[in-house]
């Protein structure tokens, strides 16, 4: 890599990467915004919104940070390939 | 509670216990490398772990057995405010699937063990790296007691624990045994031992969840009826604070310190050396990203666990102490042989946990105290003796510490631990993406924050305690209560930057730099870095 010259390294700042921030951001708007969630209804089988709507974004971040890892994964292969 | 001993459930509980110690010995022999004498084979299971032995070891070491009594024993005592556990772990994975690949390449680089290891070599500070290795060490120390606590509230319901009136020796008999047979096989195995026993314990805790999810709502008559119980727990008021004693939604006041507990827990969870020691026993950049992305199915199971402290409610468990509330449950619940099933997960959910700590304050000593002060030419033999022997002080203090002080000191160094913890963070996290800050400044922002954290944290009463009532209070400047860990880790990064400009202005020595920027990226297989079993790194790297 280091003998590259300027010009052929791909952009800092891509795309892809930029949709792998967001996902690895958007849990902390979700969970740090508490006010959102923090009511009784609509309850699911009898648990109170606060509670499943958090064990739901444990789903929803599982689903985001593997999305971001197989972007990142992607994003490597293409740089490492570039790169030879 | 001591109603007689629970023959059937102890027997079920010796067994698995006597299980894992054959494993925990057995171990030894597991993947066993040439060069057993390094520190990397004791403390870091030769570097070789794949993603499946990864998870279960992190997860064994991050939901302890006191993660599974404490979580639900809050939200049985105070509702919604103790179910902060749940965001934060789901940040968690976000936070490290960023720096955490980075740790593991420049440690495998250049052989670091610990991350005072790291931030010597990054800014060239043993004074920084002293820091590191001291707040570490603090801050695991009351973990490892807490796990004792852990298998204590096991003890107890199980009615082993014995009365107040027994003889202490009596009393804290089994608790001697399970801790000595701990410390035997951690001194013998290493990091290999409680990653065999790791597989046994969360088989068994997922088990004892899914069944307890379903058996214990069939027989308390749904969610429904458990939640309108619970709510009705919470709205009456308790005598002491003259408020209600809890409630099933946070309120507005509420809601700061929950959003602060969850952000400023999950920054501080991989500071622990034992989460960071069970990173780097991976064989590879790779199985730390994968690894995030099926972690989070402890979170699911950690939310399931919290909702038992509604059942508990619900089910009419009424304990003094919150800790006894979930295996008072599963007592009350299940039949004999099952409840000695969930005990034996509790108990053996402690044993993993504890030797990993153990291990992480053993190599921070080796590394960072005895290594860069006391004996600078040490060889790999002998930081591996050195580390073994300290493991074994650490738990013999915690044990101690657990047996001759109330359990609430345990409780309130717990939560200070956690405070301080987080005040590795700008040295640890920032000199993984640069070197802009300036070692000194680093130091100050460190100093800064443990000493407001400390004294914040003495200052917060509650009905029952005059100091260290609780981890939140009134955010200067903005005026809502959050939790002290972040207002002293915002303080310590505005007194790094703000010094680090000075000390430039001023043009202060920077320490040496020994890492590069492509160390930061580099995988297994990439030269310079070894896959597996590199003989003697720890000794060879400096």
């Amino acid at each position: 890599m280091s003998s590259d010259s300027p010009e052929a390294r791909p952009p800092v700042v891509t795309p892809v990467r930029v949709v792998i921030a967001l996902c690895l951001f958007a849990p902390f708007v979700a969970m740090l915004w508490v006010g959102s969630y923090a009511k009784v209804d609509p309850a699911f089988i009898g648990i109170p919104f606060f509670y499943w709507y958090q064990m739901l974004w444990v789903l929803i971040s599982t689903a985001l940070t593997m999305t971001a890892y197989k972007l990142w994964q992607r994003d490597q292969r293409a740089r490492r390939g570039g790169a030879k | 509670m001591n109603d007689g001993v629970n023959g059937v459930a102890l027997g079920v509980f010796i067994f698995f216990f006597l299980a894992v110690t054959v494993m925990g010995f057995l171990a030894a022999r597991w993947r066993k490398a040439e060069n057993e004498h390094s520190l990397d084979e004791w403390g870091l299971g030769g570097r070789s772990f794949g993603t499946w032995v990864t998870w279960f070891l992190l997860g064994g070491d991050l939901y302890t057995a006191y993660t599974f009594v404490a979580v639900p024993a809050a939200i049985y005592a105070a509702g919604a405010a103790g179910f902060f556990a749940v965001p934060y772990t789901i940040l968690v994975y976000p936070l490290i699937f960023t720096f955490l690949p980075r740790l593991w390449s420049v440690s495998h680089k250049h052989g670091y063990v610990t991350t005072s290891d790291f931030v010597r070599g990054r800014f060239g500070s043993k004074g920084l790296s002293l820091a590191v290795a001291v707040t570490g060490i603090l801050a695991t120390m009351p973990y490892i007691a807490l796990q004792l606590v852990g298998i204590q509230a096991v003890l107890d319901v199980m009615g082993v624990g014995g009365g107040e009136d027994t003889n202490w020796f009596v009393k804290d008999l089994p608790l001697l045994i399970a801790f000595g047979v701990l410390a035997a096989y951690t001194y013998s195995s290493g990091l290999r031992a409680p990653a065999l026993i790791a597989f046994v314990k969360d088989t068994l805790i997922y088990i004892v969840i899914a069944v307890a999810i379903i058996y214990i709502p069939i027989k308390l008559g749904g969610f429904d009826e458990i939640f309108a119980k619970a709510g009705e727990a919470y709205s009456q008021t308790n005598p002491a604070t003259g408020a209600p004693r809890g409630a099933l939604v946070p309120g507005e006041p509420g809601q700061w310190t929950y959003a602060t507990l969850a952000l400023g827990s999950a920054l501080a969870l991989f500071m622990y050396p034992h989460s960071i020691t069970a990173t780097l026993s991976s064989k590879s950049r790779e199985v730390i990203r994968r690894n995030t992305t099926i972690l989070p199915l402890y979170s699911l199971m950690l939310g399931l666990l919290a909702l038992l402290g509604f059942m508990a409610i619900a089910a009419g468990v009424k304990v003094t102490n919150g800790q006894l509330a979930i295996p008072q449950l599963f007592e009350n619940m299940f039949p004999a042989w099952f409840a000695g099933v969930a005990f034996a997960a509790i108990g053996i959910g402690a044993l993993v946990p504890a030797a990993i700590m153990s291990i992480a304050a053993a190599n921070l000593f080796t590394r960072n105290i005895y290594k860069d002060f006391i004996k600078p030419d040490a060889t790999p033999e002998q930081e591996t003796k050195v580390s073994k022997l300290v493991s074994l002080l650490v738990k013999v203090g915690a044990l101690v510490f657990v047996l001759t002080m109330d359990k609430t000191v345990a409780i309130n160094f717990q939560l200070l631990g956690g405070i301080w913890i987080l005040q590795t963070f700008p040295a640890l996290v920032g000199g993984l993406f640069t070197r802009w800050f300036h070692r000194w400044a680093l130091l100050a922002g460190w100093a800064v924050g443990m000493v407001y954290g400390t004294i914040a944290a003495y200052g917060v009463a509650s009905p029952t305690q005059k100091h260290f009532g609780g981890s939140s209070k009134e955010i200067p400047g903005i005026g809502e209560i959050g939790y002290i860990g972040l207002t002293a880790f915002v303080l310590n990064v505005v007194v790094t930057v703000v010094l680090t400009f000075v000390l430039k202005a001023f043009k202060a020595p920077e320490g040496v730099d020994e890492t590069k920027p492509e160390d930061y990226t580099a995988d297994a297989g990439d030269p310079g870095v070894q896959v597996e079993l590199p003989p003697a790194t720890a000794g060879a790297a400096h």
